[in-house]
């Protein structure tokens, strides 16, 4: 098995499997990848970036659609952008 | 500001997946210069996720032929606009691509049809080849209660992989009634391979419960999902559970083909013996022409790479086995269109568009999907009405009439790129989206 690697999700450490995306991170976090207009948490829904729901910001870039991106060491993932 | 960068090549294939890949190395092995764009990380398009970089398996062996071949690969990156005949732009993570082509082949692949219910915009309620692509993609899946729902061959598939990957499948509940399930099953009778799918995809759900004219009516849960309230004939039956993976069968990728002024019909791009569109140099292969699965889309993008290489007569040996197969995608189509009563399943408070937060008695007083759009924003957020589109096609009948470029929410400085090339040809763009 490759080591785990760690990525901070709104500043707090999230390990995931290397080859994950950084929306399993999120998900593994708990935290809403975004809040909808009115408000509401969002998850992933389609998981092959055409639904959007799972966008957030990597390190520093926002609205990037977190289920097509591979974690890296070091990432600093911000939510609800 | 990103970088552009620009590259030219005889045939440019937009998708890796079965066929983009096939299309790719039958239009190098002829001695072009190929070049394969992908949105993903790696090759292999949504069925062979995540299998490209194992060289034993079926997608490997394609991955390596498109290395030996000498096909340039432009992974995790989106064509979103086409400034001028034989041009293509696409935005990667850190470049904008400027790409030209003399013939071009389309392999954009399918998505799920998601139908709105109450509860579906809960945390953890997600397509079913989604949550099968999540857990490809690292999401530890093991020990977890999935309820698996919707339509079409790909509910079994994403069962079988969850439930190989330890998740627990209280139900498999498929719309579809038995009867056409039965007609589905006698229209496999001409294809082996695909009865041998099937049977393996039996056994290895063994135990699983699979039920017919069942469909999810509501996903319950305080902050996140506890509980599907599903139907079936006349009653209704609670499951708790962890996730519910639900999809309504696939519908085709096809903004980019409208984009390209490509002809449409029922969906689904029209296109000729080799599977050239009506716009001359432009091909198209795999789901965006029919929903036919693997090996369809594999001999289309076989063919469809010969005849944009000019080595038409080389694709003929294809045209047979093709027709066969095109056979099949149609009883997919008729065992899997969702019934008429899925129309009630949104109530007038439930979120049609995902992105605009607009609810189901917002939009019933329109009669098209324009005017929703103008004066709703149904369909005016970041996913463009990918998933409301397809949604209130079958709720309401309506018909997403235009694709405006960008066909992508693209970066700010990369709009620039799509409104001034370098050399100053390309005209100015200025709208959103109306």
């Amino acid at each position: 098995m490759p080591e785990p690697i760690t990525v901070k999700v709104d500043g707090r450490p999230v390990a995931v499997p290397s080859g994950s995306t950084v929306a399993v991170a999120v998900m593994l976090a708990g935290i809403a990848c975004r809040r909808s207009v009115t408000g509401e948490q969002r998850f992933p829904l389609c998981g092959i970036g055409i639904c959007f729901e799972c966008r957030v910001a990597i390190d520093g870039r926002p609205h990037c659609r977190s289920c097509q991106i591979l974690a890296r060491p070091g990432m600093e993932v911000s939510t609800n952008e | 500001m990103s970088k552009e960068l620009r590259q030219q090549f005889d045939v440019l294939v937009i998708g890796g997946g079965p066929a983009g890949m096939a299309a790719a190395v039958s239009a190098a092995e002829c001695g072009l210069r190929v070049g394969l764009v992908d949105d993903n990380p790696s090759l292999g398009g949504q069925i062979w996720r995540g299998e490209a970089a194992n060289c034993t398996s079926e997608a490997g062996e394609w991955a390596e032929k498109l290395c030996a071949c000498g096909v340039e690969l432009i992974c995790g990156a989106r064509v979103f606009h086409q400034p001028e005949v034989g041009t293509l732009l696409a935005e990667g993570p850190e470049n904008c691509y400027e790409l030209e082509y003399r013939k071009l082949v389309l392999a954009t692949g399918a998505r799920e049809r998601f139908l709105p219910f109450p509860g579906w915009t809960l945390p953890n309620v997600m397509g079913a080849g989604g949550l099968q692509a999540l857990v490809k993609s690292g999401l530890p899946i093991a020990g977890k209660r999935v309820v698996v729902a919707g339509s079409g061959p790909l509910l079994l598939a994403a069962a079988a992989y969850l439930h190989k990957h330890g998740a627990r499948i209280p139900i498999i509940c498929e719309q579809a009634s038995w009867f056409c399930l039965m007609h589905f099953a006698l229209a496999l009778l001409p294809y082996p391979p695909k009865i041998a799918q099937g049977l393996s995809l039996g056994r290895e759900l063994a135990g699983v419960r699979f039920v017919a004219n069942c469909w999810p009516v509501a996903a319950e849960g305080e902050e996140t999902l506890e509980a599907v309230i599903v139907s079936r004939g006349n009653k209704r039956e609670k499951i708790p559970c962890d996730y519910l993976a639900c999809g309504f069968h696939l519908v085709p990728n096809v903004e980019l083909a409208t984009l390209l002024g490509c002809r449409i019909q029922d969906g689904y791009v029209t296109v000729e013996d080799f599977q050239e569109t009506s716009v001359p140099g432009v091909f198209c292969a795999g789901e965006p022409t029919g929903i036919g699965g693997l090996e369809l889309s594999l001999i289309e993008g076989r063919i469809a790479g010969l005849g944009a290489a000019g080595r038409a007569e080389r694709a003929k040996q294809f045209c047979k086995p093709r027709a066969k197969l095109q056979k099949f995608a149609r009883a997919l189509d008729r065992a899997f269109s969702p019934r008429s009563e899925l129309r009630s399943l949104a109530l007038p408070d439930t979120i049609v568009c995902r992105c605009e937060d607009v609810k189901y008695d917002r939009l019933k007083p329109y009669t098209s999907w324009r005017a929703a759009k103008l004066h709703t924003r149904c369909g005016m957020g970041a996913c463009q009405g990918r998933v409301c589109g397809p949604a209130t096609q079958f709720l309401l009948n309506w018909h997403p009439n235009s694709v405006r470029p960008p066909i992508f929410s693209t970066r700010f400085e990369n709009l620039i790129a799509m409104t001034c090339s370098p050399d100053g040809k390309h005209s100015a763009v200025t709208g959103g989206h109306g």
